[in-house]
């Protein structure tokens, strides 16, 4: 399916994770202005996809675009969620540091940060009511209160479109509902939001818009057209056994994912 | 006492060399080992430190001097290949990291005393002294190599104010950090360079062995003394520097004892000291929150009993000792503890041997029964534990719960009238 002006354009992703494939010649396109939810069971490739898009991995073949433009022309546009795990809690540092961080860019380095970031970082923990919080040593909040705090650092960023890792894991009922209001409120802004998430049973009820991800595309476009028993099942009815094996054996026997003649050319739809 | 009079005079100069010179030292290994420390990297440096030993020995051999700067230089491209090694061999074979760790520090040593010993062996007039590299050599420190090290401290230093946030966003989250669009690359570079530097010079003052008790203890002492990055890595700075000052005070007042392992020695000392006497999370702060836990929970229970004396009958509010000990059990030395905690918060009213409960202390009582049975409603309602089953949970529980979640509590409860066992929850009077 093509969309006008696409948020988010992946095409032909192919990416492999310890040299292992975990994603297949991903291709599709998502919509600005929704809630967008990348769903699919644990290990399917959800957060391979994100890296992938944030840059933090080289893809073996294919290319992400982010409104029609490289990753690197349009930084400030883009925010990144980590997941909550992925970082060392017990670092010496204080809520409002870490919100703040989201104010770092290329532009100020090696500079102080100004009243106006400090401003901003304090309107992004209000907007997820952690201000109270501020001066908090980040080892003693709970995981959702950190959660939140990564929301905040992300919107600190002023972003029109933010990429979540996972921000509904291991929080409080309290924190899923100040999230989803955010989100409804960003939405409202104009702002694309996409999700990476691996429950369904509250995936429909967040999104607008939803992926189904198996190592292979299972399905991409509105809610009520993907949330069909058949894609359902295809995504979360276990792997392919021709294609995990064909990925065993090129981690095995270390071989190319494309060959070394291929060359990737950019806006060649689906020829 | 004149000895120490003398030292601190710095009237000779070669002491006074030495002792600034150990203490810049000092000083920027524990810097910038705080980022190191912080990036998970300790063995990292140690490794870097063993893997130094090549290229002094082949910078050596080559220009045949022991000039500061020469030497400095093949140290620091020794470290760096070794640096880069440890991160390819990891990432390009099915090596884990700790195994590319011990690999590099092992071959790159093992080629350094070979080197070494060649150069001890050709016969080479100025020689003498680079073996010192292995244990460090603080005492033959010179006036131009305190120059040349005080310049790299220098340098070392304003990178780290300078990069401040940028190192700290790396050490925290270099994901997000790339994710920003920060030159992450260049930022590691920068920070892994002056890391090798830190290490090249610091090996004057303590050798390769033991370099990397300069680079991490002083940020593993650090830590447990603050919160605060910035706090952080002036405490570091303090404890490298301090250590410094008192290894070559030692050396220099018991001749024949080496500078390099007495500043370790001190080093560990400060560390040891903090593991057990640093706030919250020393040893001994949190034995100290144990028996302020146990005796917490001794005194509100005896505050419990009285409470649960008048409930019985409500005519009676006096209680002596035996009344209180037949209602619930307690050795002697608890009641004591508990009577005396309770007597001192003006909680009990002595009248003869017996004892009553003041309005305070009735308030009190009234708060730990509550919680009691707030919580066993609580495990009833939310966790479908039987009735039979909450109490003892309750008992310790009671203890902890703080006004916020009692408030919470009482909400999600919608301020229940009674507990699973139908006795009345107290409240506060209005």
């Amino acid at each position: 399916m093509n969309i006008d002006a696409p948020a988010l354009e992946v095409h032909n992703l192919t990416a492999s994770y310890n040299r292992k494939p975990v994603l297949w010649d991903i291709d599709f396109q998502l919509p600005q202005g929704q809630l967008i939810g990348i769903v699919g069971p644990n290990g399917s490739g959800k957060t391979t996809l994100l890296k992938n898009i944030m840059g933090l991995m080289e893809p073996d073949s294919g290319y992400v675009n982010l409104f029609g433009k490289k990753l690197n022309d349009i930084r400030e546009r883009v925010s990144y969620v980590p997941q909550r795990e992925s970082v060392d809690w017990d670092f010496p540092a204080n809520v409002f540091e870490v919100v703040q961080m989201g104010r770092y860019r290329k532009n100020n380095l090696f500079k102080r940060m100004t009243a106006r970031d400090r401003e901003i970082t304090t309107q992004s923990l209000e907007k997820v009511n952690m201000l109270e919080y501020a001066k908090r040593q980040i080892s003693q909040l709970s995981g959702g209160q950190q959660q939140r705090v990564f929301i905040a650092r992300s919107l600190a960023q002023q972003a029109d479109l933010y990429l979540m890792d996972e921000p509904f894991v291991g929080v409080d009922a309290a924190t899923e509902e100040s999230i989803l209001n955010l989100l409804t409120e960003m939405k409202k802004e104009g702002k694309t939001v996409i999700i990476v998430h691996h429950d369904l049973q509250t995936a429909y009820e967040y999104f607008d818009w939803i992926v189904l991800l198996n190592t292979r595309l299972v399905a991409s476009g509105p809610k009520d057209e993907v949330f069909t028993s058949n894609l359902l099942q295809e995504a979360y009815g276990g792997r392919l056994t021709v294609l995990s094996r064909i990925g065993d054996l090129i981690a095995k026997k270390d071989f190319p994912i494309r060959e070394s003649n291929f060359k990737e050319k950019e806006g060649q739809g689906d020829g | 006492m004149d000895k120490l009079l003398e030292f601190l005079s710095f009237q000779d100069p070669n002491v006074r060399t030495v002792t600034f010179g150990t203490i810049f030292l000092g000083m920027s290994a524990a810097t910038v080992g705080t980022f190191a420390f912080l990036r998970k990297r300790s063995l990292v440096g140690d490794a870097v430190a063993h893997a130094i030993l090549p290229g002094i020995a082949i910078a050596f051999m080559l220009f045949q001097t022991k000039n500061p700067f020469v030497l400095m230089s093949g140290a620091l491209i020794s470290g760096w290949i070794a640096m880069l090694l440890i991160e390819h061999l990891s990432k390009a074979t099915k090596l884990k990291p700790d195994t590319a760790i011990g690999l590099v520090l092992s071959v790159f040593f093992g080629i350094g005393i070979l080197l070494l010993t060649s150069i001890q062996h050709s016969g080479a007039g100025n020689q003498a002294g680079l073996d010192q590299f292995l244990f460090g050599k603080a005492a033959s420190m010179t006036r131009s190599d305190l120059l040349a090290y005080g310049i790299v401290a220098l340098i070392l230093l304003m990178a780290v104010i300078l990069f401040f946030k940028e190192f700290k966003v790396l050490s925290f989250n270099p994901d997000f950090a790339q994710a920003s669009g920060l030159p992450v690359k260049r930022l590691q570079f920068i920070l892994s360079t002056i890391t090798v530097l830190a290490i090249s010079i610091g090996i004057q003052s303590v050798g390769v062995v033991l370099m990397a008790a300069l680079l991490i203890t002083p940020a593993a002492t650090a830590r447990s003394w603050t919160e605060s990055l910035l706090v952080m890595m002036v405490l570091a700075a303090i404890a490298g520097g301090l250590s410094g000052l008192v290894g070559s005070y030692i050396s220099f007042a018991a001749p024949n004892m080496p500078t390099g392992p007495w500043i370790v020695m001190c080093l560990s000392f400060l560390a040891l000291f903090s593991l057990f006497f640093a706030p919250k999370k020393g040893v001994v702060a949190r034995i100290r929150q144990q028996q302020q836990n146990r005796k917490k929970i001794l005194s509100e229970n005896l505050l419990k009993t009285f409470y649960h004396l008048r409930e019985n009958n409500p005519s009676s509010r006096t209680f002596s000792r035996e009344e209180l000990l037949e209602k619930r059990p307690f050795s002697d030395t608890e009641y004591n503890t508990a009577l005396g905690r309770l007597r001192k918060q003006f909680y009990l009213i002595p009248e003869g041997h017996n004892w009553s409960l003041s309005e305070k202390g009735y308030e009190e009582a009234k708060r730990v029964v509550r919680l009691h049975r707030l919580w066993e409603m609580y495990l009833t309602e939310r966790m479908r534990l039987k009735a039979d089953h909450i109490h003892p949970n309750a008992e310790t529980i009671e203890h902890i719960i703080t006004p916020e979640i009692e408030e919470q509590l009482l909400r999600e409860l919608d301020y229940p009238e009674t507990d699973p066992h139908h006795s009345p929850i107290p409240y506060p009077r209005k």
